[in-house]
């Protein structure tokens, strides 16, 4: 079974950031966290592995305890 | 604050005095790095042109200090770079850190064999003055205090009237080019605009003198504890100077931010004690602005008149002196006849592909460092929060990504690969440098076109006019040499075209192209 990656994977990282600083130009936090929600969703229906899922909820809380 | 700006003098020219116009070959307007260098480049090549500039001292104005590898690679051509690289601070590494914690190291340039190191610091004013010495030295007639207030493009060059000390004359040139600064007054004669985004962060910008022991690196920070919620910078230039940059506030007072009673405690903050002197200060905005086009009939645009970026990753002297040498050899030859007008065009073609590279690279760094929104600053502090742990989230964390020359993947003077290549530059890329017969390859280029190849049997087919060279070892692999095989390199360094198995024909061909004279017949 697959592991949750978290070396980059994106040809170029840059350009996948400023896409997604792109896509919340303008919103207020509260809109933008809604557009997380969304995308959240639509990118762990995409990776579709329930293993996967869990250890990223693992390692974005671990995180957050870092901040 | 001193500032050892050196001084000039205007003399009036022989040109002042004459009842009709004189015409020149090339006409060059601003005498910063960017005119200094396509100056000596042009003189180097036979056709020393006439440098006008409006002031009689340099370095004005937000001031670069870090220059890249091939901004050194040219300069050692036009013959500056020795001193320079001495006096200077050489560096190739960087920390970045968040809040009080290292969050990476890096290290530009873990290859050996370069000539130049992969960057220095130096301060703009002695680069300069370097420039000028030389330029004055390889025949440039440089003209202090002649400031052009009218320009009017025909359709075989330019006429020019020029305000000195003494009153204004004409000048007729058959080509302008204008490397006269941001604020262009030549762009503003020819009503053009200069498109793009402006940003609302202030950043303080300041010089200063002090005894210091930080390692000769790059130090980046996100929330420092001694600036919380700004970003910082920390860069070492010689003679003790450092340079710092501090985030503002969008709302913060510039005129206010500037006076030294504002700008040492911030500084204090950062560096723990009070004991350093205040150089210089300036606040600035970022910019990224570009002209649509480059090129105007016989007016050419450089540097910063031609695009703007913001000054995280050292994109604005380093981009304008490799514009200043695309330009270089392709004026030269036009004027000695073996290109056509049309060579010109891909001046704009080549060196726009290298402003938007720059340009996207610096609003990408500048959206990182100064987020525009409280929504934008939490998707870049979760970036953050996940980099300690994470290597794809510490790919993301941007302080300014360092400029690197840019492969003209769309240049028209390019031949495309036959077959595929497993390794070395690509049609388009520059080349890497190589220890080379004692000394370097990057020392054995630039005069004309260069044909490395593998061994004396496929030198032997070099066409007329162009240089060859059999590689050594070290180029060998660098090149992904193999017999038969060479590489078709433009004087600027960049590749033309590369043969596995290279023949006369096609070597002809590619030489035909890079001139510019694809259309015309061999």
């Amino acid at each position: 079974m697959a592991d949750l990656v978290t070396e980059n994977r994106f040809a170029d990282p840059d350009r996948a950031f400023r896409r997604l600083i792109e896509a919340r130009r303008g919103l207020s936090p509260e809109t933008a966290a809604a557009l997380d929600a969304r995308l959240v969703l639509l990118l762990a229906n995409h990776i579709g592995d329930d293993r996967v899922l869990e250890q990223a909820i693992h390692a974005a809380k671990a995180a957050m305890k870092a901040d | 604050m001193n500032t050892p700006y050196a001084t000039f003098r205007y003399t009036p020219s022989p040109d002042q005095m004459r009842a009709t116009p004189a015409r020149h070959r090339v006409v060059i307007i601003g005498a910063g790095p960017v005119g200094l260098s396509l100056a000596i480049d042009l003189a180097l090549r036979g056709h020393a042109p006439v440098l006008l500039d409006d002031f009689d001292r340099i370095g004005e104005g937000s001031r670069a200090i870090c220059f890249a590898k091939k901004t050194l690679e040219i300069f050692d051509r036009l013959g500056v770079a020795e001193p320079l690289v001495a006096q200077g601070v050489s560096w190739k590494k960087g920390k970045v850190f968040q809040r009080d914690k290292l969050l990476y190291t890096f290290d530009l340039l873990p290859e050996d064999g370069h000539k130049m190191p992969a960057f220095i610091n130096i301060q703009q004013f002695v680069v300069e003055k370097a420039l000028v010495d030389r330029a004055v030295e390889v025949g440039v007639d440089l003209r202090w205090k002649n400031r052009v207030c009218g320009l009017e493009p025909q359709n075989d060059g330019v006429r020019l009237n020029i305000e000195t000390p003494d009153g204004e004359y004409r000048l007729h040139a058959d080509h302008v080019v204008a490397c006269d600064g941001a604020r262009s007054p030549t762009r503003a004669l020819l009503g053009l605009d200069f498109p793009g985004e402006v940003f609302e962060e202030q950043f303080l910008i300041a010089d200063v003198k002090m005894e210091g022991d930080f390692p000769t690196e790059r130090w980046f920070w996100f929330d420092p504890p001694f600036h919380p919620g700004g970003s910082a910078l920390l860069h070492r230039q010689p003679d003790n100077i450092w340079r710092i940059d501090l985030q503002l506030p969008a709302s913060a007072d510039a005129d206010l931010e500037k006076q030294p009673e504002r700008v040492r405690p911030r500084i204090e903050a950062m560096l723990g004690h009070s004991d350093f002197s205040l150089e210089w200060v300036s606040i600035y905005r970022f910019r990224c602005l570009r002209l649509e086009r480059f090129r105007h009939g016989r007016v050419f645009f450089a540097g910063d008149a031609a695009h703007q970026v913001s000054p995280f990753g050292a994109r604005g002297a380093n981009s304008g002196v490799q514009d200043a040498e695309n330009l270089a050899w392709k004026l030269a030859a036009v004027l000695d006849g073996d290109s056509p007008q049309s060579l010109l065009d891909s001046y704009d073609l080549e060196r726009g592909e290298a402003a938007n590279e720059n340009i996207a690279h610096s609003t990408r760094s500048t959206d990182f460092i100064a987020p525009q929104s409280e929504a934008e600053r939490l998707l870049r502090d979760a970036a953050l929060a996940l980099a300690t742990h994470h290597g794809f989230a510490k790919r993301m964390v941007n302080s300014g990504r360092l400029s690197t020359p840019t492969a003209y993947a769309e240049s028209p003077l390019s031949s495309a690969d036959e077959r595929e290549w497993a390794r070395g530059p690509a049609p388009g890329a520059p080349i890497p440098d190589s220890p080379f017969e004692g000394g370097y390859l990057s020392e054995r280029l630039g005069r004309d076109f260069t044909l490395l190849v593998a061994d004396e049997a496929t030198a032997r087919l070099a066409p007329p006019g162009v240089a060859v060279l059999v590689a050594n070892e070290a180029a060998a692999r660098r090149f992904a040499l193999s017999p038969g095989s060479g590489y078709l390199i433009r004087p600027d360094g960049h590749v033309a075209a590369r043969f596995h198995h290279a023949e006369k024909g096609a070597i002809r061909a590619a030489l035909r192209r890079a001139r510019g004279k694809a259309g015309e017949a061999a």
